[in-house]
């Protein structure tokens, strides 16, 4: 899922200066999971907005409402019966989310409530860690299912270098994925398998060349 | 290409036991001090390391630094860390490199930035050390650039290096991985410091076992340590090294610690001439660059040809 969490109060507040109705609009999807951005998130973020304005002296109406999911404009479009005398909306999806409802609504303004942050699992309840860069180009299938890009503080192909001491990464608090790869490996005697030299990674297939697409025409729907 | 090739490989090849040293370059704009370095230590040793933003503190260029130790007649090595630069700079500054009559590189990964004065930065990482050893050396055996574009005419011939830590984990991969940097295209290897020995044999036995010293010449990492506070420090700050206990001790006994670490380190180097498998030696002085004369005549290896 994506794993997002909450911004500093001074800057949701700053972002919403002088508006006199607020529309908080969460998200049922990821954000909701990870208890950052879900029906109760936006609940309280919306009562805590009221009462904050309230008490410098410049009260602020909201609104709530939550969407199944704020990457879909299916979902978003129901914003449209929300937005009477609405002047900001405060969205509390990851990235993602605050960008659709901004397309959507072109005449309104929409300020993110959450810090979006990776793309990760749950380790234990309230705990989550990142699992994946979304390079484009997946090599979990060399490294036995666990990703040196994301999870090797140098993204090494190669693993480990010279810093991994007693499973533990030489930046500190990390495991060195490397040794987990290797134990992993080992496991399944596969060690051979890293004796190969990996190649360069295709980067042309990450994030540097503008917004990534995914086409299916065999899923298109005819108009 | 007729330019002088790497004296650092003709030395090694000779099957000498050679001595290298390391010279860190300045945090500002000035190349004298380096090359008052490397005219004091040409006599010393054979060819002198330059580092690349080690810990990932800003100074003075690597390639520049080498340029500085030309101008003072010693044999620079090159140091390129993957941490900095993508494979198109990478390349860039290997071009240019040559160009100013450097030829010997290591090839590593590169501290961590989060250890270094801009932990703030973005690191790159594009290649790792082992890619970029493969890419030096397609460069130079198969005239093509990283993309597999035909490199026309003078191409850099780099004496290609390497690192290797026996005293990372986990342990035995550590030769495993040796062991890919040298079928990368690694001609020498230069070792973490060595502070324990009994494990650094064990590794050399493992390398033995598989032929790395006859594919590669490994020349064993040693540092004087200046106090028993600087040895304590290392132990417990620095990743991927070990100091035994056993060496602190010996340290804070000492009337002299300064002295009593240069005596260990001339120790070192007297028994890792007798292992087999090692082809010399290199000394990591970082900031304490001028002790290297005593410590190379202490343990015997003057006058050096
Ligand atoms: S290799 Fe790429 S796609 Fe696969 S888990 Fe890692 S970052 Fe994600
Ligand atoms: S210690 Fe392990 S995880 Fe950390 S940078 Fe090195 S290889 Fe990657």
């Amino acid at each position: 899922m994506i794993v997002a969490a909450a911004k500093p109060w001074e800057e949701i507040m700053a972002s919403l200066h002088g508006m006199h109705k607020v529309l908080v609009v969460g998200c049922g999807g990821c954000v909701a999971v990870c208890l950052a951005g879900g029906e109760k998130e936006a609940g309280i973020m919306a009562s805590t907005l009221r009462m904050q304005r309230k008490l410098q002296g410049e009260p602020v109406e909201t609104e709530e409402i939550t969407l199944t999911r704020q990457c879909d404009p299916e979902y978003v479009r129901e914003l449209g019966k929300k937005l009477e005398g609405v002047d900001g909306i405060l969205s509390l999806a990851c990235g993602v989310g605050v960008q659709v409802i901004a397309e959507h609504y072109p005449n309104i303004w929409v300020a993110p409530a959450l810090n979006t942050k990776f793309a990760g699992a749950t380790l234990e309840h309230g705990s989550w860690e990142e699992r994946c860069g979304l390079c484009g180009d997946c090599v979990l299938g060399q490294t036995g299912g666990i990703c040196p890009i994301i999870r090797c503080a140098k993204s090494l192909l190669n693993g480990p270098c010279g810093g991994s001491q007693d499973g533990k990464c030489e930046v500190k608090p990390n495991e060195c994925a490397w040794n987990l790869i290797y134990e992993r490996m080992g496991r399944l005697g596969r060690l051979n398998q890293l004796l190969e030299v990996a190649e360069a990674k295709d980067w042309s297939q990450g994030r540097d060349g503008g917004p990534r697409r995914v086409v299916r025409e065999d899923v298109k729907l005819d108009d | 290409m007729t330019e002088p090739s790497s004296k650092l490989q003709s030395l090694l090849d000779s099957g000498q036991f050679v001595v290298t040293c390391e010279i860190g370059p300045p945090k500002n704009a000035s190349g004298t001090g380096i090359t008052q370095h490397a005219a004091q230590l040409k006599a010393y040793a054979a060819a002198m390391n330059l580092t690349d933003n080690q810990t990932a503190i800003v100074r003075l260029s690597s390639i520049a630094a080498g340029v500085h130790v030309l101008a003072g007649g010693g044999e620079p090595i090159i140091q390129m860390t993957c941490r900095d630069r993508n494979r198109i700079a990478l390349q860039s500054d290997l071009l240019g490199a040559y160009s100013l009559g450097l030829r010997n590189l290591l090839c590593l990964s590169g501290d961590h930035q989060a250890f270094g004065n801009h932990p703030a930065a973005k690191n790159v990482f594009d290649l790792d050390s082992i890619q970029l050893i493969k890419t030096v050396k397609d460069m130079r055996d198969s005239k093509v650039f990283h993309c597999g574009e035909k490199i026309k005419q003078d191409e850099p011939q780099f004496y290609i290096g390497a690192v290797a830590n026996p005293f990372a984990d986990p342990f035995e991969y550590r030769v495993h991985r040796l062991e890919k940097k040298i079928r990368a295209g690694a001609q020498f290897i230069q070792t973490q410091c060595i502070f324990d020995m009994q494990r650094f044999e064990t590794f050399m036995d493992l390398a033995r076992k598989r032929g790395l010293p006859e594919r590669t010449h490994i020349l064993a990492g040693v540092m004087p340590i200046k106090s028993a506070k600087v040895a304590k420090y290392m132990q417990k700050n620095v990743s991927g090294m070990l100091v035994p206990q056993a060496v602190i001790e010996r340290l804070e006994q000492a009337e002299d610690q300064a002295q009593e670490g240069v005596k260990i380190c001339i120790e070192q180097i007297r028994h890792l001439k007798t292992i087999p498998g090692i082809h010399g030696v290199h000394i990591m002085a970082v900031a304490w660059e001028e002790i290297v004369p005593s410590i190379v005549t202490g343990a015997g290896l003057m006058p050096r040809l």
